[in-house]
């Protein structure tokens, strides 16, 4: 009992204002100021609304000298899965080849196709499947990796997929339509890339 | 005791036949029964209180269910909204955040709710972009709304029927989804020209707070317009392209999928501002009920006790009036 008094006694005193994660309070930049200049001509007795870059945490500038960890963000539709993680080395699957991106990698923005993303820290090795996305990879060694879906490798099923590449390269030699040769390609495409993840 | 039941029976028919103003005895709340008292009817009904009362109990307890509901469903939706918030903000480190940015095509793409009693967000929603509207239609330059919701439909056909290119509605009848939002963007991408869109919804900052909020993507011309210009995309040319042939083409994805996912973001940002917004007036709809219900048992209770007061010194009078 007396713990518990204890606890929460402790928990009101040093309890503040929880911000989430991933935003800061709103008046963080005042926002465009042409933006809002134009608006006050035309609606004076409306606020103006918010702009993204207001609910956002200012990135750091690049940096003079090569830092020594990058920094990733990794986010999905429904969650972020790495935010602000700092590791070594991430290897993506660019539409050119993979490409493995270290802190000091020249910017650039990478368009990616289903295949292995893999995640280096230190000896930690984390692999992951990923569908379709983008990579951006910053002057400051910050790098965002955005995908529509991300599966971790020990999550997916060898007999699914053997299944679903023969169902889907039957797909393909009997397609009519352009359109369904377009997505009998994709099944073909995707399901190759797990295979490839699953064994390489 | 028989004697007093009949008279009240017969109190209870005296008004409608005496008073002037039948109608508003019925409908109007007091003022009326303190009236017939006055023309030399004795009784006051004390009926037609207990009616209202009656309802308004009622509406008492369907609002606060409302928003047991809406309460509900905000927990469920606000877990998910704030796991989408990551997804916009690599677009705005990469592309910067321009809404002052000057184009010839503007599409303002307003979301708001499809249900009502939501409180005011969808009219805030369809301000900010009818001023949006306002700044972006000049001599060169036009704008065009794509409505998602109901509500937005209802307030924005009364008076810009001509500019409305696309209406969607029933976004929520299915979970929503990030498929559901990209086939909703492929569906704005593919039929409406724009070189700038505008995304007006209300985003979520806490139960009580919504915030409405704009935010602009570019078409992939307007970014290289804009780079080339300097400003703050400038640093977009030192950025190598990886993948596609050729840079325009990777520069097309990516607008479209900053498209479908700051809709995605900005859909489940709307969705938890009208559970909120709904919460709050449910709460304040019911508590002004049950004050409203207070006021009126007092009253209930006033004309009760008169008209036993009145029989009273109508039986005592008479006793008297035998005896003396």
């Amino acid at each position: 009992m007396f713990r518990q008094a204890a606890h929460r006694l402790l928990t009101r005193s040093t309890t503040i204002r929880r911000l989430y994660s991933t935003e800061v309070a709103t008046d963080a930049s005042s926002g465009d100021s042409a933006f809002v200049e134009a608006w006050k001509k035309v609606a004076p007795n409306i606020d103006p609304p918010k702009t993204p870059i207001q609910f956002m945490e200012p990135r750091p500038p690049t940096p003079s000298t090569l830092p020594s960890k990058l920094t990733v963000n990794f986010v999905l539709p429904y969650a972020a899965e790495l935010s602000k993680a700092e590791v070594d080395m991430v290897i993506v699957p660019a539409t050119t080849g993979q490409m493995g991106i270290l802190p000091g990698h020249v910017p650039t923005i990478a368009e990616l196709k289903p295949g292995l993303l893999s995640v280096h820290e230190g000896n930690d090795v984390k692999k992951y499947f990923i569908s379709s996305g983008f990579a951006f990879v910053h002057s400051n060694s910050y790098t965002d990796i955005l995908a529509v879906e991300a599966v971790p490798l020990d999550r997916i099923d060898p007999a699914q997929v053997q299944k679903g590449l023969s169902e889907f390269t039957q797909k393909l030699s009997s397609a009519s339509t352009d359109l369904d040769k377009a997505e009998a390609q994709i099944g073909v495409d995707v399901h190759s890339a797990l295979n490839s993840a699953l064994t390489g | 005791m028989a004697m007093a039941a009949l008279r009240r029976e017969g109190r209870r028919f005296v008004p409608l036949a005496y008073s002037p103003t039948p109608i508003n005895a019925i409908r109007s709340t007091l003022a009326p029964t303190e009236e017939q008292v006055g023309l030399g009817v004795r009784s006051i009904s004390t009926q037609v209180v207990r009616n209202r009362m009656k309802s308004v109990k009622n509406i008492q307890k369907i609002t606060k269910a409302m928003k047991m509901v809406a309460a509900s469903k905000l927990r469920a939706i606000q877990v998910r909204a704030e796991n989408s918030r990551g997804l916009w903000q690599p677009f705005t480190a990469l592309l910067g955040d321009t809404p002052s940015v000057n184009v010839k095509k503007n599409v303002i793409v307003t979301i708001s709710s499809d249900k009502g009693l939501c409180g005011g967000i969808n009219s805030t929603s369809v301000k900010i972009s009818r001023a949006l509207h306002k700044i972006n239609s000049g001599p060169e330059t036009e704008s065009k709304y794509v409505i998602l919701g109901e509500k937005g439909k209802a307030q924005l056909t009364r008076d810009s029927k001509n500019d409305i290119e696309l209406i969607m509605t029933e976004l929520q009848k299915n979970f929503l989804n990030y498929t559901q939002v990209s086939v909703l963007a492929d569906d704005i991408l593919k039929n409406v020209e724009f070189d700038a869109l505008r995304i007006v919804f209300n985003k979520f900052q806490s139960v009580v707070s919504f915030l409405p909020t704009t935010a602009t993507v570019l078409s992939p011309e307007v970014v290289e317009r804009e780079s080339e210009a300097g400003g703050k995309i400038g640093d977009l040319d030192s950025y190598e392209i990886e993948g596609g042939e050729t840079k325009s083409e990777v520069l097309q994805n990516l607008a479209e999928f900053q498209f479908s996912c700051v809709m995605f973001n900005a859909v489940l940002e709307n969705a938890c501002s009208e559970q909120g917004a709904r919460m709050s007036a449910m709460d304040s709809s019911s508590r002004n009920a049950g004050e409203m219900l207070d006021r009126l048992t007092l009253t209930y209770n006033r004309t009760r006790q008169a008209s036993i007061t009145t029989e009273l010194t109508e039986i005592i009078s008479g006793a008297s009036a035998l005896e003396g």
